[in-house]
C-alpha cells in the first residue's frame, strides 16, 4: 500500500542529520510575460527546521514555492536535494522527492471521508482498497504528529482548521519530508493556529522540513527558526535563530521603507445614528443565515465586524446594500428605511459599498478607470465622460492609483490598485453625500504598502464624519482600526467589545463559536 | 385475467429495462465524471442502425453488438472533445449530437426501412428452470445482453465505490482542481469515462435492434428511451444499483398501457401512461437544471462544468 512513502521516511532518515541541508534552490529565476518572478534566488532548508519565506503578494514567494515543488520549472538554476541535483519536471516527480505543497485553497473533495482525500492521487495503491486498513493506517499517521481526525467523517463537515490537518495527513501519508505551507493560518482562528503551530513542531521535531509562506509578521517571528524574505523577486534579507527576528526590522525587509502597520485609532465623537439594523433575519434554503441581529453605526464611529469567512459577513453585507431583501427585520439607512428597496435607493440615501469582489461585484474589469468612476454618478441618458474626467484625474493621483490615466482598464490594475479604484468611487461621493461605508475584507490579498494606504483613507472617512462599518476575516486588522468590535457566528452577533480594550482571547474564541455572553 | 399477458408483459418490460441499463450506465459513467452527455437519445439511434447494417451484412449479431458500440464511443468522443478540449457548453453540444444522430441514423437507415434482420439474439433457456410459470420466463427467460446488464450494473457499483480508478472518477466528477493538483490528467479520465459510457449506449442501442425490435423503424426504434435512460440516472441517484431498479419500474411503466389495452382495461386513457415516463423525464431534467435540488439529488458537483486550471 504505502510501502514506498514509509521507505523514503526511512531512508531519509538515516542520511539526514539534524543539520543537514534537505532542499536547496540555487539563484533561480523564473519569469512571466512582463514580470521576473523570481531573480537569482538562494533558498535552502534542512532536515527539522522551520524556514519561513516572508514578502508581500507579488514578492515572489509562491513563484519559489511553486518551483520548490515542481509545480513550476524555473527559467535558470536548480535545485538540489540532500545535496543531488533534482529536475522536477511536476508536482508528482516533487513528490517521489518527499516534496509536497500545502496550498492555501484546499484541494479536497468535500463529499469523500478524509481517508479517500487522504489516498487520493496515491499510485502505488492496489486496484481494489481495503478501507479498514487504510483508515488504520490513517489514523496512524494522524496521531503521531498530534493531528487527531476521524478517518471516515466526512469532510464537508469539518471544519477549516480539521480540512488543514487533512491536507497535512494527506501530504505526510504520501511520504513528504518537506512540507511547503502557503500561508496556512490566513483562513484559521486564533486557537487552530495554536494548534497548527504545536503540529508543525512535532513535524519538525521528527526530522521534517517546514516552508512556511507568509506575510503576517507576528507569526513569522514566533514560529520560524529562519527567514527568508522576499521583495519584487529579490532576495533582500536573512534573519536565523528563533526569536531574535523583530517585526519591525522584518517590515522594513519586505516593504523597503519603515512602515506603520498599526494605524491610529482616530480620537474623535461619535455623531448621531447613520446605520440601524433591526432583528434582522435572514432564511435562504430553509438554512438561516442571518439570525435577529441588530446593532447600529453613529457618524465618525467605524464597527468592526469579525468572524470567520462564510458565518454571513456577505449577507449581512448584501442586505445592508439591498441586494438581498431580508426574511425579516429592517435597514435604515440616515433615517430612510432602506429594506426592500433595492440598491439603489440605499445609495440615495448615502451608502457607499466595497464588497469584498472587487473585480466581481465592485468594478467592472472590461470598463476603464473612468467608467467605473462613472457607475455611481448620476444616471443620465447620455454618459458625459469630459466632464468627469479632471475629477478621475485628481482621484488617480489623491489615492496613489499606479494607472496609465483615467483610461486604464480595470482589470489590467494589481489587487491594491484596483481596491483604491474602487474606494475612491464610493469615498468621493456618488448620487447622494456618502454618509455610511461599507467595506468588506478591504485589505485582503493587497502588499503592505497597500494596505496601509487603505486603512488610512478609511481612517480618513472616519474622522471626516461618516460612519463606517468593516467587516473583515482579518482579526488585527478589525481589531487595530474599529471603534466596536462585533463577532458574527453563525449569521449571529455573538460578542460585542470596545475595539480600545478588546482581547484576542476572548474575540478569537467567541469566533470559534466559544462565546459564554449573549449580544450585550 | 389472462396469466399469460401479464408474465409477457413483465419479459417486455425487462427487455426494455435492459436497454434502459446500459444507457443509464453509459451515462452514469459519462457523468460520473463531470461531462454531461444529453447526447444519448443521439447515439442510441446511431449505433441501432448500424449495428443492423452490419448484422444484415455480415450475417452476425455479435459483429453488430461490436460495431454499434464502437459507433457509440465514437459519437461520444465527438461530445468529449467539444466538451473537454474545446470547453463547449455541454448542454448546447449533447443537444447538438442528439440532432446529429438522429439525422445521421435516418440517412443510414434510408435503405434498411422496414426491413428486419435475419438472426436475432436469442434468448438463453436454463431448462427445466425456464419451464417454472410465472418465474421461469421472466427470471429465466432473457438473453445473455441482458443478464450482462444486470451483471454490469453490479460490477459498476462496486468499481465506483471500492477501487482505486472509480474513487479517481468520482474525485473527478466532484472536484477536478483537486484531482488535477494530485498529478492526473483530468482530460484523459473525463474523455475516457465519456468514450466508454458512449460504448455502453451504443451496446444498449444495439441490443435493442438486434434483440428487441428485430426492424429498422426510424425514431419509432428508441422512442425516447435515451432520455429517459438520463432521467434514470438522476433518479438513482448516480448509483449502478439503483438503475437496475430504476429501469424495471421504468420498463413497466412504459409497457403498462399495451397490457392494459390487451386486457380491454379503458378506465385510464392509455395516453397518460404512455406519457408517464417522458413526464418523470421532464421533472428530473428540471431539477437537475436547479443547483439547490441538484445538490439534494447528489449530483457529481462539477457536472456540466468545463474544468480550466487557474494559472495564477
Amino acid at each position: 500500500m504505502s510501502n514506498t512513502s514509509h521507505e523514503v521516511a526511512q531512508r531519509s532518515h538515516h542520511t539526514s542529520g539534524a543539520t543537514s541541508t534537505a532542499l536547496s534552490a540555487h539563484s533561480i529565476d523564473k519569469k512571466f510575460p512582463g514580470v521576473l518572478a523570481n531573480d537569482s534566488v538562494d533558498f535552502d532548508v534542512r532536515a527539522g527546521e522551520v524556514h519561513t519565506l516572508l514578502g508581500e503578494n507579488g514578492a515572489g514567494k509562491s513563484t519559489l514555492a511553486a518551483v520548490l515543488c515542481g509545480l513550476y520549472q524555473p527559467d535558470a538554476g536548480y535545485l538540489t536535494r540532500n545535496g543531488k541535483r533534482i529536475n522536477l519536471s511536476s508536482p508528482r516527480v516533487g513528490l517521489q522527492h518527499g516534496i509536497a505543497m500545502v496550498h492555501q485553497h484546499f484541494r479536497l473533495v468535500e463529499r469523500f471521508t478524509v481517508s479517500e482525500n487522504v489516498i487520493l492521487g496515491s499510485r502505488d495503491l492496489p486496484f481494489r482498497l481495503n478501507r479498514s486498513d487504510i483508515n488504520e493506517k490513517v489514523a496512524a499517521i494522524a496521531e503521531s504528529y498530534g493531528l487527531p481526525i476521524d478517518p471516515d467523517a466526512t469532510v464537508g463537515d469539518l471544519s477549516v482548521g480539521q480540512r488543514q490537518r487533512v491536507e497535512i495527513v494527506k501530504a505526510l501519508y504520501q511520504g513528504a519530508e518537506i512540507l511547503l505551507l502557503d500561508e496556512p493560518t490566513a483562513v484559521l482562528v486564533p486557537s487552530e493556529v495554536e494548534k497548527l503551530f504545536e503540529n508543525v513542531h512535532a513535524m519538525t521535531a521528527a526530522g521534517k522540513s517546514i516552508v512556511f509562506i507568509s506575510h503576517k509578521l507576528g507569526e513569522v517571528v514566533e514560529i520560524s527558526d529562519r527567514v527568508t524574505v522576499l521583495r519584487n523577486g529579490r532576495v533582500t534579507g536573512h534573519v536565523s535563530g528563533r526569536g531574535t527576528a523583530n517585526t519591525k526590522e522584518l517590515a522594513r525587509l519586505m516593504v523597503g521603507r519603515d512602515i506603520e502597520l498599526n494605524a491610529q485609532r482616530a480620537t474623535h465623537a461619535t455623531g448621531h445614528e447613520v446605520l440601524q439594523i433591526r432583528n434582522l433575519s435572514l432564511v435562504v434554503n430553509e438554512v438561516s443565515m442571518l439570525s435577529d441581529i441588530s446593532f447600529s453605526v453613529h457618524a465618525g464611529e467605524m464597527v468592526g465586524i469579525a468572524g470567520v469567512a462564510g458565518n454571513g459577513q456577505r449577507e449581512l453585507s448584501d442586505t445592508i446594500a439591498g441586494l438581498i431583501s431580508p426574511t425579516s427585520g429592517s435597514v435604515t439607512i440616515s433615517g430612510s428605511m432602506t429594506t426592500d428597496r433595492g440598491p439603489i435607493k440605499a445609495r440615495e440615501v448615502g451608502l457607499a459599498y466595497v464588497p469584498e469582489d472587487r473585480l466581481g461585484m465592485g468594478l467592472v474589469p472590461s470598463m476603464s478607470i473612468l467608467d467605473n468612476l462613472l457607475l455611481t454618478r448620476d444616471r443620465q441618458l447620455v454618459v458625459d465622460r469630459v466632464s468627469v474626467r479632471p475629477e478621475a484625474a485628481r482621484l488617480i493621483e489623491q489615492f496613489e492609483i499606479k494607472a496609465n490615466g483615467p483610461d486604464h482598464l480595470a482589470r489590467k490594475l494589481s489587487g491594491g490598485n484596483a481596491q483604491k479604484v474602487l474606494l475612491a468611487r464610493e469615498l468621493s461621493g456618488g448620487r447622494g453625500a456618502t454618509k455610511l461605508l461599507v467595506v468588506c475584507s478591504p485589505t485582503r490579498g493587497l502588499d503592505v504598502g497597500a494596505i496601509e494606504t487603505v486603512r488610512r483613507l478609511l481612517n480618513d472617512a472616519r474622522s471626516a464624519g461618516q460612519a463606517i462599518l468593516l467587516i473583515s476575516e482579518d482579526l488585527d486588522e478589525v481589531l487595530s482600526l474599529s471603534d466596536r468590535v462585533l463577532v458574527l457566528y453563525r449569521g449571529a452577533i455573538v460578542h460585542e467589545t470596545p475595539g480600545e480594550t478588546a482581547q484576542l482571547s476572548q474575540v478569537g474564541a467567541a469566533m470559534a463559536g466559544l462565546a459564554s455572553e449573549g449580544p450585550s | 385475467m389472462n396469466e399469460n399477458i401479464w408474465v409477457l408483459m413483465s419479459g417486455d418490460a425487462i427487455a426494455i429495462a435492459t436497454t434502459l441499463i446500459l444507457a443509464a450506465l453509459g451515462a452514469l459513467f459519462t457523468e460520473r465524471s463531470g461531462v454531461l452527455n444529453l447526447g444519448i437519445e443521439g447515439i442510441l439511434l446511431t449505433s441501432a442502425i448500424s449495428s443492423f447494417l452490419a448484422a444484415d451484412a455480415s450475417g452476425s449479431v455479435w459483429l453488430g453488438l461490436i460495431v454499434g458500440s464502437s459507433i457509440g464511443a465514437l459519437l461520444a468522443s465527438i461530445h468529449a472533445a467539444l466538451s473537454v478540449a474545446f470547453r463547449a457548453n455541454q448542454i448546447v453540444a449533447g443537444l447538438a449530437l442528439v440532432i446529429f444522430g438522429t439525422g445521421l441514423a435516418n440517412f443510414l437507415g434510408k435503405p434498411a426501412e422496414g426491413k428486419t434482420v435475419a438472426t436475432v439474439i436469442k434468448p438463453l433457456t436454463f431448462g427445466p428452470l425456464s419451464d417454472i410459470p410465472i418465474i421461469g420466463p421472466i427470471v429465466f427467460g432473457q438473453d445473455i445482453i441482458t443478464y450482462l446488464a444486470i451483471a454490469l450494473a453490479i460490477v459498476a457499483s462496486r468499481y465506483l465505490f471500492s477501487t482505486r480508478p472509480g474513487l479517481e472518477l468520482r474525485a473527478t466528477g466532484d472536484d477536478p482542481a483537486t484531482v488535477d493538483a494530485q498529478g492526473l490528467s483530468v482530460a484523459r479520465i473525463r474523455i475516457r469515462y465519456t468514450m466508454f459510457g458512449g460504448a455502453l449506449v451504443g451496446l444498449g442501442g444495439s441490443w435493442l435492434m438486434l434483440a428487441q425490435s428485430a426492424g429498422w423503424h426510424q425514431a419509432a426504434t428508441t422512442n425516447g428511451l435515451g432520455w429517459i435512460a438520463l432521467a434514470l440516472v438522476v433518479f438513482a441517484g448516480w448509483r449502478p444499483m439503483r438503475i437496475i431498479f430504476g429501469a424495471v419500474l421504468f420498463g413497466f411503466t412504459l409497457q403498462l398501457p399495451f397490457t392494459l389495452q390487451a386486457e380491454q382495461i379503458t378506465f385510464i386513457p392509455s395516453a397518460f401512461l404512455e406519457m408517464l415516463p417522458y413526464l418523470a423525464t421532464l421533472i428530473t431534467l428540471i431539477a437537475l437544471s436547479r443547483p439547490g435540488s441538484r445538490n439534494l439529488l447528489g449530483a457529481p458537483r462539477a457536472l456540466g462544468t468545463p474544468f480550466v486550471r487557474d494559472e495564477r
